[in-house]
């Protein structure tokens, strides 16, 4: 097996390991996680197929990742703050509205 | 209405789990096998923009297609980004952006840290947004380590920020806004919006890359920022 096929297949099974655990996880934060996961082995699998055989790799992957790993930061921030939001509004009682 | 929403969920009975477990591996199987029987493309992509880069103003063929060929995503990103920046913004707050605290609350060994780091952290990120231009590296990378910097002053707690600020939302709206700015200024020349004229390529890239670091900077800071606030309110209550 090439190095990018062996790349891509860990990939994959990195994004069936996030799937299984957000469907699966107890807890929110945990299921944020996952998706996390589930994105990094889309990652793995765009720039292990961005290898060509002879020369230097196929540079459009790897800035679609780039602007990938960034959206995936951001959607993992607002993730954040909405469960800190929740727990801070759920404890105190009262309603803003 | 808050009060009803709970962070747990009920983990489910152990056959469901794996009964959900197995149709896991089945979908995961499923992908694999049709990965490795699909055919390998041509790979025409890397030829068109290798044959492209004498136009594009860099030569690292990544900035190329981030920042010429496909600056149209670079600049929705920047725009999810502040977006994002915008939804967690804190409680309008009047006066500069930072703020001393007082050198009793310092921790001496992190305010060390910081004298050292933070000015190290400000010039590799210079260099970075420099070396994008030849080698891997450009904004989003050195938007990173000022974040990164940032946050190790707010750990130490010798500086306050105040993301609210008339400041910080200048230099928030400053990367989108430059963009924006240069996109719309090259249609006026040359009539397609992010065309850059070739001569002058290599400048608007530059500066489009450094707004965009101080923007991506602050707005990754002002992530870790608005989280650790609103959990230290939490448990002060």
């Amino acid at each position: 097996m090439t190095q990018a096929l062996i790349y891509s297949t860990g990939g994959l099974i990195v994004f069936g390991i996030g799937f299984y655990g957000v469907v699966i996880a107890a807890h929110i934060l945990q299921k944020v996680l996952a998706v996390n996961v589930m994105s990094i082995g889309v990652f793995l699998v765009l720039m292990a197929t961005a290898r060509l055989p002879e020369g230097p790799p196929d540079p459009v992957p790897h800035a679609m990742v780039l602007t990938g790993i960034v959206v995936a930061v951001a959607a993992s921030a607002i993730a954040l703050w909405l469960i800190c939001r929740i727990q801070v509004l759920g404890n105190t009682g009262d309603d803003p509205h | 209405m808050f009060r009803d929403i709970s962070l747990y969920s009920t983990k489910p009975h152990p056959v469901a789990r794996a009964f959900f477990g197995l149709a896991t591996l089945a979908m995961t199987s499923v992908l694999i096998a049709v990965f490795l029987t699909t055919e390998q493309a041509e790979p025409t992509l890397r030829s068109m923009v290798q044959g492209a880069m004498s136009t594009s103003g860099v030569e690292n063929p990544v900035t190329a297609v981030l920042l010429n060929f496909r600056g149209y995503d670079t600049l929705l990103e920047v725009a999810v980004l502040m977006i994002v920046a915008t939804a967690m913004l804190p409680p309008a707050a009047p006066g500069p952006i930072t703020r001393s605290l007082p050198a009793m609350t310092v921790d001496p060994m992190l305010a060390g840290i910081v004298r050292w780091l933070v000015p190290m952290a400000i010039i590799t990120s210079g260099y970075l947004l420099w070396i994008g231009a030849f080698s891997p590296g450009g904004a989003f990378q050195a938007g990173s380590i000022l974040a990164a910097a940032g946050i190790l002053m707010l750990v130490a707690g010798h500086h306050e920020f105040s993301f609210n600020s008339i400041g910080a939302r200048a230099l928030l709206v400053l990367g989108l806004g430059t963009f924006l700015l240069v996109a719309i200024g090259v249609a006026m020349a040359t009539g397609v919006m992010l065309q850059y004229p070739i001569a002058r390529a290599a400048a608007l890239i530059l500066v489009i890359e450094s707004a965009a670091t101080i923007s991506i900077g602050l707005s990754l800071l002002m992530f870790y920022g608005s989280v650790a606030r609103l959990t230290v309110a939490r448990s002060e209550r």
